[in-house]
């Protein structure tokens, strides 16, 4: 409904700026919290005519959109933080070259680690390759912001770098949608030109030297439109007390501190939507309002290093400033920021009294936070196969007895660091770090190290970046099990196709590239087994554990809980008979509720019995196999 | 299109529970349904690792004019749609004030840790007790109980959001919310989520 104001999630809105702007080709690999917006651009796909896919990996990703750039064709790519790692040799050489139609970067940060194992900076990249980036600072800008990346990019030839936050991306606010253009222009790749002509000629970033210095020239010409951005603002008094800086969803962490404080007419809000390279004559226009100065954005202090340099380079004409921010401590420089933090930042730095409810009731909070502050720690899902492997590994790894452990990776299964996994893993890391580091912990027999040691990977993971580990074991002889816990699906990100499913992104039947004989090709001896046979898996581990001569690789293939296919369906009916449950009298101490754990399992105080919630229980049978008294009776559904 | 008077502004809705319980659903739709009354809501959640079995949050700020956002300050909630106890305690700690009102799905889901008979989950007394002190106007609904009798536990947040309509605190009218079942899940699924609507409504009007 174009016109009418809408809420809609930030990716959401960053879709409607890709689809107003006539992208034609997106790319990414899932992350949370990117991963709704190549979901989006795949679901406008036919309507609009576009390309769109869940590449291999963020690097792949790039690369796809590059050349649709190179053919002509507005794209856009998208990953979360730590996919511009990967990305980023890759973006650095396609920055020394440059692009040809509008190209955009969407990376959407994770301050907090809300959904990841680090809260890692993207906008760096932006300085360290020398790329344009904008922050929106809403979900209106989110739309309008995404669609000016593409113009911007077209006018410097260059890629434009657009940083979200979790904050933004996964909240939902008002925005105003545009109009969609027809798509319209033919791929065509242009290469007869010479190595110099932009337009026409071979694309690399050589010579070198002479194309950098283009590179840098463009990020000039970025800066000229930066200084009169309407996504740059200042609000406040004309001479206010404090300027505050900031960028990113800190701009309404800002608008509700102020609020609260009831201050907005002693603090001017310098927002910032071009946060690098800074425009300068705006800066000076607005540092020159006052003595005080504070940044407030999420994670490291980026904005506010970049600030102070312009301020010592313009000092002669505004004078010193005193800066409070992250390198003073006045904000912290870990963990995603809120309105509580920036309203305690400036009511010291204003000296204002700030009292968020009565002291009485703060009373009664503090009385009542040991039974609310009980931890709810993460787990998996009921009829998660993760628990049953990780239940079967335990088992082996026990009974092979040489204090062996297992190295883990990225996925829902990262969760087996903790209780619901029975922490079993050991190392946790990037992407496919668990295959590269089992690996080299298994060259280490000739320096004495006696435990076995075995990697975990997903099935997408495997894809992204553990093929070249696996590689890389059976080559250099490295006595070491990979174990794919194979549920068939991008199952933490929302089960985004990869090459071993059978569609693609847009829906259409593709040939799925099967683990097992990309494993078998290698050379790797491979066993498969259903993780839910609980008897069969520890066998199967144990005997990896047995002949460690070779790489070997056990494939656990089942189901995710959540998948389509079998989330709301239960496989079993699942009961504890009470006759046959000893309860507290038996010998086994609790080993469904107490060591398995899964949430569909309870311990009835009254009875000293254990039971099945029905509400939560998902019916796949396997604590079936784990009580050992037969008790907990599965009985087929019809 | 006149905008709807607020008894605050911004509104400050928390909807909470556990991974998997449909936070996210209930929140985009009272937000769709509030959007449609031209008011501005900002929703603030979390997904991913978060959903696997931990506390969730969606924080709603309904207002006549702009985005507010996305994190409610501490103190500052007037509302918490509880689809567990022990998270609506949670969210009172932290959000609640002398003002704050509360309804409370009184189906536990138990820690993982209580499972493993590590904690205590507390007992219904106490939690009632503490949730009395902590909110000037309360109520308790057996919504899972019910959602079991509709056919499936997941319109438990459908009741509350009936619940919460039936307050009068946001102006979630039994229409509004009949044309955002249609736009968000068909024709064929209006029927049983609208009588879970009612369900949800008549125990906070009787």
């Amino acid at each position: 409904m174009e016109g009418q104001r809408q809420t809609m999630m930030g990716n959401q809105a960053i879709t409607q700026g890709a689809l107003e702007a006539g992208v034609r080709v997106a790319a990414g690999y899932p992350g949370t919290p990117s991963s709704e917006i190549i979901q989006n651009l795949a679901g406008a796909a036919d309507e609009h005519g576009l390309y769109v896919e869940w590449s291999i990996n963020e690097k792949v990703s790039l690369e796809v959109a590059a050349a649709a750039s190179l053919a002509g064709l507005r794209s856009l790519c998208a990953m979360k933080q730590n996919g511009v790692n990967v990305a980023s040799d890759f973006l650095l050489h396609l920055a020394g070259s440059g692009i040809r139609a509008g190209m955009v970067l969407v990376h959407c940060d994770d301050p907090g680690a809300l959904s990841s194992v680090n809260e890692g900076e993207s906008r760096h990249f932006a300085r360290m390759l020398e790329l344009p980036l904008l922050e929106p600072s809403d979900f209106q800008e989110a739309k309008d912001m995404t669609k000016w990346a593409f113009e911007l990019s077209e006018e410097i030839s260059n890629v434009v770098m657009l940083r979200s936050v979790t904050r933004l991306s996964h909240a939902s606010g008002g925005v105003v949608p545009g109009t969609i253009p027809q798509a319209q222009g033919k791929a065509h790749f242009d290469h007869h030109g010479t190595l110099l002509d932009k337009g026409h000629g071979p694309v690399s970033s050589s010579p070198v030297v002479y194309k950098h210095r283009l590179q840098q020239e463009k990020l000039k010409r970025a800066v000229e439109l930066f200084e009169d951005s309407p996504f740059n603002s200042y609000t406040g008094p004309e001479a206010p007390e404090l300027l505050v800086i900031t960028s990113s969803i800190c701009n309404l962490y800002v608008k509700e501190a102020l609020a609260l404080l009831d201050a907005s007419g002693r603090v001017g809000v310098l927002k910032l939507g071009t946060t690098w390279p800074l425009p300068p004559k705006l800066l000076q226009h607005n540092l020159g309002r006052c003595g005080q100065v504070l940044v407030v954005e999420e994670v490291i202090p980026f904005l506010e290093e970049n600030v102070k340099i312009a301020a010592a380079e313009m000092a002669g004409e505004i004078g010193a400033k005193r800066f409070f921010g992250k390198r003073d401590g006045t904000i912290p420089a870990q963990g995603e920021l809120n309105p509580d933090i920036v309203l305690g930042a400036l009511a010291d730095i204003l000296n204002l009294p700030y009292q968020a409810r009565p002291p009485e009731y703060d009373l009664l909070a503090q009385e009542a936070a040991p039974q609310a502050t009980q931890d709810r720690d993460l787990a998996f899902c009921p009829g998660c196969p993760h628990r049953a492997s990780f239940w079967s590994l335990k088992g082996a790894l026990a009974l092979d007895a040489r204090d062996g452990f297992i190295c883990g990776d990225i996925g829902c299964y990262s969760l087996a660091m903790r209780p619901t996994g029975y922490g079993m893993l050991k190392t946790l890391l990037a992407m496919g770090s668990g295959a590269g580091m089992a690996s080299g912990f298994g060259q280490l027999g000739r320096f004495g190290m006696d435990q076995p040691v075995m990697a975990v990977s997903g099935d997408s993971t495997f894809y992204h970046a553990v093929i070249p580990a696996l590689i890389n074991a059976v080559h250099q002889k490295s006595p070491m099990s990979l174990v794919v816990l194979d549920n068939s699906g991008t199952a933490m990100t929302g089960f985004q196709p990869h090459p071993g499913t059978e569609a693609n992104a847009l829906g259409q039947p593709v040939p799925p590239v099967d683990i097992e004989a990309i494993c078998r090709s290698l050379g790797a001896e491979v066993t498969v087994c259903d993780p839910f046979d609980l008897e069969a898996t520890q066998a199967a581990a144990l005997a990896l554990l047995a002949d460690q001569s070779t790489a070997k690789v056990l494939i656990l293939r089942q189901l995710c809980a959540l998948s389509p296919q079998r989330k709301g369906t239960k496989p079993y009916d699942v009961q504890v008979d009470p006759e046959k449950c000893l309860g507290d009298q038996c010998g086994c101490n609790r080993l469904c509720t107490r060591v398995f754990g899964c949430p569909g399992l309870a311990w009835e105080k009254q009875s000293g019995k254990a039971r099945i919630d029905e509400v939560i229980c998902a019916g796949c049978g396997v604590c079936a196999s784990v009580c050992p008294q037969g008790a907990i009776i599965k009985s087929e559904r019809a | 299109m006149a905008t709807a008077k607020l008894i605050h502004d911004p509104y400050n809705l928390i909807i909470t529970g556990v991974g998997g319980q449909g936070n996210v659903l209930a929140s985009r739709m009272l937000g769709n349904v509030l959007t449609s009354q031209g008011l501005w809501v900002t929703i603030g959640e979390t997904f991913g690792a978060s959903q696997r079995g931990g506390s969730v949050m969606s924080h709603l700020r309904v207002s006549a004019d702009g985005s507010w956002s996305p994190q409610i300050p501490a103190g500052k909630a007037h509302m918490v749609l509880a689809l567990e106890p022990l998270e609506a305690l949670r969210v009172l700690v932290k959000y609640g004030n002398p003002g704050a009102k509360a309804i409370v799905n009184d189906r536990p889901i138990l820690p993982v840790a209580a499972i493993a008979g590590k904690t205590d989950y507390p007992s219904t007394e106490e939690l009632e007790g503490t949730l009395a002190r902590l909110t000037a106007q309360r109520w308790s609904i057996p919504a899972t109980e019910r959602a079991m009798e509709l056919g499936a536990s997941i319109f438990a947040n459908i009741i509350m959001i009936g619940a919460l309509a039936a307050t009068g605190d946001l102006p979630v009218s039994r229409e509004g919310f009949e044309a955002e079942l249609l736009r968000a899940l068909g024709p064929a699924k209006v029927a049983t989520n609208l009588e879970a609507f009612d369900l949800g409504a008549a125990m906070v009007r009787r």
